[in-house]
C-alpha cells in the first residue's frame, strides 16, 4: 500500500468520522427549524458566532459520544514499524492506515485523540458541574445572609483564589496524597453537597405539602444516597465501607484526585459569581415580596434569587467548561494524576512534545483538538452572552 | 485610608499564614516523609529503619511544632547522633554546635539546603527568580499595551466590523493554553515540518544571553494567553462605558469621537482591566511553569517542577512561600490601585 | 457659526416637519415616531407630553442626530435655524451640539463623568467650541456655576460629581449645557428623578434662565402640571404621533383630542374625590409599536370611535379654526361637543371608618452604620425613624407622604417584621407585633399584613407565571385545601383585579406595567389581608393606568374593609383617596390630621412647600410659590433642632431666635385632632394663608 497523500488523510479522516456528521446534520436541522419554541437554546441560531461555536462542541461531544466507532487501531498496542511515522502510513500487515501518524510508541495519534475526546469530555463538564454545586450551596447563603458569613466564605475563597493553580496540583495530585486518602475525604465532603443541594430545593418549597415532600424526598434520600456511597466508596482504600455487590460506581482514587482538585479550582470562583448575583438579586422586590409572606431564605435563595441568576450562569458554565478542560491539559501535560498510558489530550501533548522539532505531528493534533473544544465553548459561551442580552 | 491600608495589611498576614500552613501540611504528609527518609538513608531500608531515621531528624514531633521551628517562631530542635554529636536544625553539618542560633526559620532566612540541588535555597530561588523576572518583564512589555490597544480599539465602536474581527481573536487566544500554543508556534517556526525554522524551539541559551531568536516563543506563548483575557476584559469595560450616560453627554457637547474615547471613556474603562492585570499573576505563574518546562528555560517554573518531582521538599516550601507572596501583594496593589483609580472609592 | 449670520430671528429656531423614525432589530423595523412636526419660535418653551413609549424621547434625540446603532431617520426634516440636521455632516453637527443645541437629561447623576471634575467637565464646552483658553474657561464655569444658584463655586468645581447631591448634580448639568449659551434647549424628564420639593428649585431655576438667556426650549415630560408651569405651547404626543399641539392654555381648557381629553380625566385635580368625583381612566393599553391599528392609534381606547371612519385610513393633522397653531389628530373634532362633562359615573358612599386595627406608640428605629467606604471611622447612627405614634382604623385609607429619607421604607419594613424596631410598641388590634420578626409571626399575621411594591418591573418574580405566584402566596397563607382549590381561588383573585383568566399562564414579561402591578395587588391580598401597605404603588405606571390601578384598590379595599397604608410623594392622589394624611420629614411625623385638617392651614411649614411644589395640571388653580432652599439633609447627619430648621421659611418669626436650632419642637394637638410639630405660635399658624387656590370660574 502507498502512503495517502493530503488529500486522501482528510477524506479518510472525514469518512471516519461519519456518525459524528450525521448527528450534527440532525442537531441543526432539527433545532433551525424549532428555533423559535426553543428559548435562549433556539435563539442561539440566530448569532453566527454562537452556532460556530455550539457546532464546534457538539462536533467533540458526538466525537467523544461515538469513539468507539470511529476509533479504527487499539489506542494501547504499540507497532515498532510505526514510531513517528507521517500521517498517513500504512500499517506494516496492510490492516490500514495511521491516518494521523504514529506517536513515539508506535500508536495511531487518530484513534488516541478520538479516544482522548472521551476521557476529557466525560471529566470536564461533571467536574464543572460539582465545582458549580459548590459555589451556589456556599455562594447563595453568603450573599443573602452577608455578615460574618460572607466574611469566612469570602476570605475562604481569596485563600484558595491566591494558590497558583499548578502549585495546588502539584502538591495535592500526587500519588502520596492518594495514599492518605484525602481526596476521599474530600469528595465525600463535596459529593453530599448535590444531595443536600436538593433536599433544600425540595423542603423550601414544599413543606408546605408535607405528604409530597415526604415521599420524594425518601426517593432522593435512597437514589442519591446510594449513588453518594458508591462514589466515595472504593475497594482497597482507606473509605471502603460499601459491600462490593451494593458499589456499582467505580472511580480509581487517581481519577478522584484530578477531579477534586479541578473542583477545588473551580469553586471558589463560581462562588465569587453566585454570591455577587446574589447581591444583585436579593435587593429586588419580588425578594421582598417573599420575605413579607413569610418565606424561608432557602425558598428566596433557590426559587426566587438562583432562577433569576440562570443567564450568567449559564455563559460563565460553558466558558468554565473550556476552563476545566485546559486544568485537565495542564495536569495530562505535567503528567500529575492521569496515567501516563491514558489517551487524554495533556498527556498526549506531553508524551509529544519532547521530539517536537522532529516529529511534531503526535502533539500537535492533540493540541488543535483541545484548542478547538475550547474555542467552541468560549464562542458558544459570547452567543450565548450576546443573544441574552438582546431583545 | 491608613486603617484601609493596616485592615488590608492584616489580612495579607493572615491570608500568608493559613496558606503557608496548608502547605507545610501539605509537604510533610507521613508518606513525603518516608520518601525522604529512603532518598537520604537508601532505598532499601526498613519500615522501623525508616521510623527511626525520622526520629532521629526531628520529624516525629507534633506538627505545629515543626509548622513553627521551619516558620522560625520555635527554637529549632537539638539532639545528638549517634556519635553523640550534638545535632538540630539550626546546626548545619561543618558548623560549631555552639554558635548556631536558637531559631532558624524562613523568618530568620534560613529557608533551608535543597536535596536535588545540594544548595541554599534561599540562594536557589534568588536566582531563579531573577531569570523568571527578565522573562515576565518582557511578558509584561508586550502583553499589556496589546491587549489594552485591542481591548479598546474593539470596544468603542461595538458591533463594528473592527470589533468582531478582534473579539474573535481575542477568544481564539483565550482558547489556546500555553501548552497549545507554544506546541503549535514551535512547529510552525522551529521545526522540520514547516521548515521555516526562524526561531529556536528552546530557550536554554537565553540563560547566558537573550536573543530575538530563543527569546521570542517564549514570550509569545505566554503573552498570547494573557492577551486574549485582557483584552476581553477590557473591552468589556470599554463597552459598557461607551454606553453610558456621560459618554452620550459628552459627545452631545460635541466632544470629536477621539476626545470622547481619549478623555472621557479611558479613564472609566482601564479601571476593571488595571484590577484584572494584577489579579492575573498568580494565573501567570502557571504559564510561566509550563513555557519553562516546555522552553527548557530554567527559571523559577522550571525549579518548582524540579522541587516537586523530586520530593524536594524544602525547595518546594521555598518556591510556594514565593509565589504565595507574589500573589498576595499583586492582590493588595490590586486593591490600593483601584481605590487610587476610583475617585468615586478615594474620597469614600 | 457658519450660517448664523443669513438667519432671520422671526424665523422659527427649530422646525420639525413630518419626522418619521424608525427602529431596525433582526425581525422588523419598529417605527418609533411617524408623521411628526412641531414648531418652535425664538425664545419659546415647547413642552412635548406624553407617557412612555409614545417616542418623544425619540423626537429629542433625532433632533441631536444621537438615534443609536438601530435608530434611523425615514423621512421627513429637521431644520434648526434654517438648516436642515438630518442632512449634515458629522463634522458640522459637532459643531452645532453643545455650543448652540445643549441637551439635559433625566439621570443626572449618570450624565457627569465619574472620574472627571467638575470644572473639567464644564470648561470643556468653551474650549472645544470657541477655542477658549483653559483660566478663561475655568472663569467662565464658575460664573455660569453661580448663576445656577449653587453655593461656594470653587469646591464645587474641584469636585468629582458623586460628592454633589442629585439637586446640585441636575443644576451642574444644566450649567453645563448654558456653557455656551446655547440657541435651543432640549430638556428631557430634567426633574424626574428628583424629589418634589428639589424639583421646584430645578424648575423656577430653568425658567428663569430661559428668560435671563433668551434660550428657546424643547422641554419633554410626562407631568402635565410641569408643563403647565415651565411652557408657552405644547405638543401632545400617542404611540409615535402628535395628535394635538398648540398653546398651553388652548390645548388644557379647550382641548380637542380625545386622548388628552382622556388624559386630563385621569389625573385627580385639586377639587377631586374619590368618592364625589372618581377618575376616569383610559379603557386598554398603550399598543406595542408594531401592534397598531389601522387608521388612528387611539381609535380603540376613544369613546368617540367610529368604526368605519377612524379605522380606515391614516389620520392627518388638521388645523382647529380661530384658535392660534392649534392643530388637532382627530377626524371628529368637529362633531364632538369638548366642553361636555364626562359621563357622571355613580360616586360610591363613602365607606365607615371601623375601630383601631394598628396602633404604633413610639416606635424608633435606629441603624448603625460604619463610616466610609474603608471601614474606618466613627460608628453613626441612622435614626431612620423617631416617635412615630399614630393609629389606623380598619376600612380607612392612611396616606403616609413625604420625599427620599423621610423613614417610610423603613417604617414599611418596620411594620411587616422585616426588621425589628429599636423601641417602641406596635399592636396590631390586641397582639404586640413590635418585637416579633416575620419568621415568628403566625400565619394569620403575616398574610394579615401585606403590601403592594412600588415598581412593577420588579415586583414580580421574572422566572415563575403569574398563576404560580399567586398559587405560592395561596400556599403560604395556608389557603385552601388542595391545589386544584388553590387553582380556583388562584382565578378568582385574577376576576378581582380584573385581568383576563389565561393571564395565569403568562410570564411577567409578557404583562404591561399596570397588568404586573395588579397581580402585585392580587398576591398581597390572597390571604385576605386586614392591613395593606401600598408603597408608591402607582408612581411608576403612566398617568392612563395610574387611574384604573388606583380605583382596583380602592375598590378591593372598600369590599374586604381593608386598612390602607398609602405611602406617597404625589400630593395629588393623596388628597384625591386618603381619608386621613400623615407627613413625614427626616424620619419624624411632622404633621398628622384629615385630608381636610391637612391640605388646608395651619399648616406645618414643610407640608406647606411641599403643596407649593406639587406641580398641578390645572390652569384654574392658583399656587403661592414657595421655593425650598437647599437639598433635603442626609439622615445620617440631621441638623440639630427641629429636622427641618434648615430650610425652613417660618424659622425667623419663631421667638425666641434660636430655638428651632436647639431644641425638637414638641407634637402640638390643634382643633380637631391636627397634630403639628412645630415651634411656631399660634397666632403665627393662624396667619397662615392657603396654598393652592382655585380661581372663580
Amino acid at each position: 500500500m502507498t502512503p495517502l497523500n493530503w488529500s486522501e488523510i482528510l477524506l479518510a479522516v472525514a469518512l471516519r468520522l461519519w456518525p459524528v456528521w450525521a448527528a450534527l446534520i440532525a442537531t441543526f436541522a432539527l433545532s433551525i427549524i424549532f428555533k423559535r419554541r426553543l428559548g435562549l437554546y433556539g435563539k442561539l441560531f440566530d448569532s453566527t458566532v454562537g452556532m460556530i461555536g455550539f457546532a464546534l462542541v457538539m462536533f467533540w461531544a458526538y466525537t467523544a459520544l461515538f469513539a468507539p466507532m470511529i476509533i479504527d487501531h487499539d489506542v494501547l498496542s504499540q507497532v515498532g514499524q510505526m514510531k513517528n511515522v507521517v500521517p498517513g502510513t500504512p500499517m506494516p500487515d496492510g490492516s490500514g492506515y495511521y491516518l494521523l501518524g504514529g506517536d513515539h510508541l508506535g500508536r495511531d495519534v487518530f484513534s488516541r485523540m478520538v479516544a482522548g475526546s472521551s476521557v476529557v469530555l466525560q471529566i470536564a463538564p461533571l467536574a464543572t458541574l460539582f465545582a458549580y454545586m459548590v459555589g451556589i450551596t456556599l455562594g447563595l447563603p453568603a450573599g443573602y445572609f452577608g455578615g460574618r458569613l460572607d466574611d469566612g466564605l469570602s476570605f475562604l475563597a481569596n485563600l484558595v483564589l491566591a494558590f497558583p493553580v499548578i502549585l495546588l496540583f502539584y502538591l495535592l495530585v500526587t500519588p502520596e496524597i492518594v495514599e492518605t486518602g484525602l481526596p476521599q475525604y474530600v469528595a465525600a465532603v463535596i459529593f453530599i453537597l448535590p444531595l443536600l443541594f436538593l433536599l433544600l430545593l425540595l423542603n423550601s418549597r414544599y413543606y408546605v405539602k408535607p405528604g409530597f415532600r415526604n415521599a420524594a424526598a425518601a426517593v432522593i434520600l435512597v437514589a442519591g444516597g446510594w449513588t453518594y456511597l458508591s462514589l466515595v466508596s472504593e475497594k482497597d482504600t482507606r473509605i471502603a465501607f460499601l459491600p462490593d455487590a451494593l458499589d456499582w460506581i467505580h472511580v480509581p482514587p487517581n481519577i478522584l484526585i484530578v477531579f477534586v482538585s479541578v473542583i477545588f479550582v473551580n469553586a471558589p470562583t463560581v462562588f465569587r459569581i453566585v454570591r455577587g448575583l446574589t447581591l444583585d438579586i436579593r435587593t429586588r422586590d419580588y425578594v421582598a415580596a417573599a420575605q413579607t409572606r413569610g418565606e424561608g431564605p432557602w425558598y428566596i435563595m433557590l426559587w426566587e434569587i438562583l432562577p433569576n441568576a440562570r443567564g450568567p450562569l449559564i455563559v460563565d458554565f460553558c466558558l468554565r467548561i473550556g476552563y476545566t478542560t485546559i486544568l485537565l491539559g495542564t495536569l495530562g501535560f505535567f503528567g500529575l494524576g492521569l496515567s501516563p498510558e491514558s489517551p487524554d489530550w495533556g498527556s498526549t501533548i506531553n508524551a509529544g512534545r519532547k521530539l517536537l522539532t522532529i516529529a511534531p505531528h503526535p502533539a500537535f493534533v492533540p493540541a488543535l483538538a483541545l484548542m478547538s473544544l475550547v474555542l467552541g465553548l468560549n464562542l458558544l459561551a459570547d452567543g450565548l452572552r450576546e443573544e441574552s442580552l438582546r431583545d | 485610608m491608613l486603617k484601609f491600608l493596616a485592615r488590608r495589611l492584616l489580612l495579607l498576614l493572615l491570608s500568608a499564614v493559613c496558606i503557608t500552613f496548608v502547605i507545610f501540611f501539605l509537604t510533610n504528609l507521613q508518606p513525603n516523609l518516608r520518601k525522604v527518609a529512603k532518598f537520604e538513608a537508601g532505598s532499601r531500608i526498613s519500615d522501623a529503619e525508616v521510623t527511626s531515621w525520622l526520629q532521629k531528624n526531628g520529624y516525629d514531633r507534633p506538627f505545629a511544632v515543626r509548622y513553627g521551628e521551619w516558620l522560625g517562631v520555635v527554637p529549632g530542635w537539638t539532639g545528638t547522633n549517634d556519635e553523640g554529636a550534638p545535632v538540630g536544625r539550626c546546626i548545619h553539618a561543618g558548623a560549631d554546635p555552639a554558635s548556631a542560633p536558637r531559631y532558624c526559620g524562613i523568618l530568620q532566612g534560613d529557608w533551608g539546603t535543597s536535596s536535588v540541588f545540594k544548595d541554599s535555597v534561599g540562594k536557589i530561588v534568588a536566582t531563579r527568580l531573577g531569570l523568571t523576572g527578565i522573562l515576565m518583564f518582557w511578558v509584561m512589555v508586550t502583553m499589556v499595551p496589546i491587549s489594552l490597544a485591542i481591548g479598546i480599539l474593539a470596544g468603542m465602536r461595538e458591533g463594528s466590523r473592527l470589533d468582531r474581527a478582534l473579539s474573535t481573536l481575542s477568544i481564539a487566544s483565550t482558547s489556546t493554553p500555553e501548552y497549545v500554543s507554544g506546541v503549535v508556534l514551535i512547529v510552525l517556526f522551529a521545526s522540520s515540518m514547516t521548515g521555516l525554522k526562524w526561531f529556536k524551539g528552546s530557550a536554554a541559551s537565553a540563560m547566558d544571553g537573550i536573543t530575538f531568536e530563543n527569546f521570542f516563543l517564549p514570550v509569545a506563548t505566554i503573552a498570547l494567553y494573557g492577551i486574549g483575557y485582557i483584552a476581553r476584559m477590557t473591552r468589556a469595560s470599554m463597552t459598557e462605558v461607551m454606553t453610558a450616560q456621560y459618554i452620550r453627554t459628552a459627545r452631545l457637547k460635541g466632544v470629536s469621537f477621539r476626545n470622547v474615547v481619549l478623555r472621557h471613556a479611558l479613564r472609566n474603562a482601564l479601571i476593571a482591566p488595571f484590577t484584572v492585570i494584577m489579579l492575573q499573576f498568580p494565573w501567570l505563574l502557571n504559564g510561566v511553569v509550563i513555557t519553562e518546562t516546555l522552553f527548557n528555560y530554567k527559571g523559577f517554573g522550571w525549579t518548582l517542577v524540579q522541587a516537586a518531582g523530586n520530593n524536594d521538599i524544602q525547595l518546594l516550601l521555598g518556591c510556594s512561600v514565593c509565589a504565595v507572596f507574589v500573589v498576595l501583594v499583586t492582590q493588595l496593589i490590586s486593591d490600593i490601585g483601584y481605590a487610587f483609580l476610583n475617585p468615586r472609592i478615594r474620597i469614600g | 457659526m457658519s450660517d448664523t449670520s443669513t438667519w432671520d430671528p422671526s424665523k422659527p429656531i427649530l422646525e420639525i416637519e413630518n419626522l418619521s423614525i424608525s427602529f431596525f432589530t433582526r425581525l422588523r423595523e419598529i417605527p418609533a415616531v411617524m408623521d411628526f412636526s412641531c414648531t418652535v419660535m425664538p425664545g419659546e418653551a415647547m413642552g412635548l407630553v406624553g407617557e412612555s413609549g409614545c417616542g418623544k424621547s425619540t423626537v429629542a434625540l433625532a433632533v441631536m442626530r444621537d438615534l443609536g446603532k438601530n435608530g434611523r431617520i425615514v423621512g421627513g426634516s429637521i431644520r434648526f435655524k434654517g438648516r436642515d440636521l438630518t442632512r449634515m455632516s458629522d463634522e458640522d453637527l459637532r459643531h452645532i451640539r453643545g455650543s448652540e443645541i445643549a441637551m439635559i437629561y433625566q439621570e443626572p447623576m449618570a450624565s457627569l463623568n465619574p472620574a472627571m471634575r467638575i470644572g473639567a467637565q464644564l470648561a470643556e464646552v468653551p474650549m472645544i467650541h470657541e477655542g477658549m483658553a483653559k483660566d478663561e474657561a475655568w472663569a467662565l464655569a464658575r460664573q455660569i456655576v453661580a448663576d445656577v444658584r449653587l453655593p461656594d463655586p470653587d469646591r464645587i468645581l474641584r469636585a468629582y460629581p458623586h460628592q454633589l447631591s442629585g439637586g446640585q448634580q441636575q443644576r451642574i448639568v444644566i450649567a453645563m449645557a448654558l456653557m455656551s449659551k446655547p440657541a435651543l434647549l432640549i430638556l428631557d424628564e430634567p426633574t424626574t428623578a428628583l424629589d418634589v420639593t428639589v424639583e421646584a428649585g430645578i424648575v423656577d431655576l430653568v425658567k428663569d434662565l430661559g428668560a435671563k438667556y433668551g434660550t428657546s426650549m424643547l422641554f419633554i415630560s410626562h407631568n402635565l402640571g410641569l408643563v403647565l408651569d415651565v411652557c408657552d405651547r405644547l405638543c401632545v404626543m400617542y404611540s409615535g404621533e402628535a395628535v394635538e399641539t398648540g398653546a398651553v392654555a388652548d390645548v388644557f381648557d379647550r382641548m380637542q383630542h380625545p386622548y388628552t381629553q382622556a388624559l386630563f380625566r385621569s389625573i385627580p385635580l385639586p377639587g377631586a374625590d374619590k368618592n364625589a368625583r372618581p377618575l376616569i381612566s383610559i379603557p386598554g393599553n398603550f399598543p406595542l409599536p408594531h401592534e397598531r391599528p389601522p387608521g388612528c392609534n387611539f381609535g380603540p381606547r376613544c369613546s368617540y370611535f367610529a368604526k368605519g371612519l377612524c379605522d380606515a385610513a391614516e389620520v392627518p393633522m388638521v388645523r382647529v379654526a380661530g384658535h392660534d397653531r392649534h392643530d388637532t389628530r382627530c377626524l371628529r373634532v368637529a362633531e364632538i361637543d369638548w366642553q361636555a362633562a364626562p359621563a357622571a359615573r355613580a360616586g360610591q358612599g363613602r365607606s365607615e371608618i371601623g375601630p383601631v386595627v394598628l396602633k404604633m406608640d413610639d416606635v424608633k428605629k435606629y441603624y448603625e452604620v460604619s463610616g466610609g467606604m474603608f471601614g474606618g471611622g466613627a460608628r453613626k447612627v441612622v435614626k431612620a425613624n423617631e416617635t412615630l405614634s399614630f393609629e389606623a382604623h380598619e376600612g380607612e385609607t392612611l396616606a403616609i407622604v413625604g420625599e427620599s429619607g423621610c423613614g417610610k421604607s423603613t417604617f414599611a419594613k418596620v411594620l411587616m417584621g422585616l426588621e425589628t424596631a429599636t423601641s417602641g410598641r406596635i399592636m396590631l388590634y390586641d397582639r404586640d407585633i413590635q418585637n416579633t420578626p416575620i419568621e415568628k409571626r403566625s400565619t394569620e399575621t403575616v398574610s394579615g399584613v401585606q403590601m403592594v411594591f412600588q415598581n412593577p418591573f420588579d415586583t414580580l418574580n421574572p422566572s415563575m407565571t403569574v398563576g404560580r405566584q399567586i398559587i405560592r402566596a395561596l400556599e403560604i397563607f395556608g389557603q385552601g385545601k388542595d391545589d386544584k382549590e388553590r387553582a380556583d381561588r388562584m382565578l378568582e383573585l385574577l376576576d378581582v383585579v380584573k385581568l383576563p383568566r389565561a393571564f395565569a399562564e403568562r410570564m411577567p414579561r409578557q404583562l404591561s406595567g399596570g397588568q404586573k402591578q395588579r397581580v402585585g395587588i392580587a398576591r398581597a391580598f390572597a390571604g385576605g389581608a386586614k392591613i395593606v401597605v401600598a408603597d408608591e404603588p402607582v408612581s411608576a405606571l403612566d398617568v392612563s393606568v395610574q387611574a384604573a390601578v388606583t380605583d382596583l384598590l380602592m375598590e378591593i379595599q372598600r369590599k374586604n374593609r381593608t386598612t390602607l397604608l398609602f405611602i406617597s410623594h404625589d400630593l395629588s392622589i393623596v388628597r384625591y383617596l386618603s381619608d386621613r394624611v400623615m407627613v413625614m420629614y427626616l424620619g419624624h411625623v411632622v404633621e398628622l390630621g384629615t385630608t381636610d385638617q391637612v391640605f388646608a392651614p395651619p399648616y406645618h411649614p414643610y407640608t406647606e412647600a411641599l403643596l407649593s411644589a406639587v406641580p398641578i395640571a390645572d390652569t384654574r388653580v392658583e399656587k403661592k410659590r414657595i421655593v425650598l432652599e437647599g437639598d433635603i439633609p442626609s439622615a445620617m447627619n440631621p441638623p440639630p433642632g427641629c429636622p427641618f430648621q434648615t430650610r425652613c421659611r417660618w424659622k425667623a418669626r419663631v421667638s425666641p431666635a434660636g430655638l428651632c436650632e436647639r431644641e425638637m419642637p414638641p407634637m402640638r394637638v390643634l382643633a380637631g385632632g391636627h397634630q403639628i410639630k412645630c415651634h411656631l405660635s399660634d397666632t403665627e399658624l393662624a396667619s397662615m394663608e392657603p396654598v393652592i387656590k382655585i380661581a372663580a370660574e
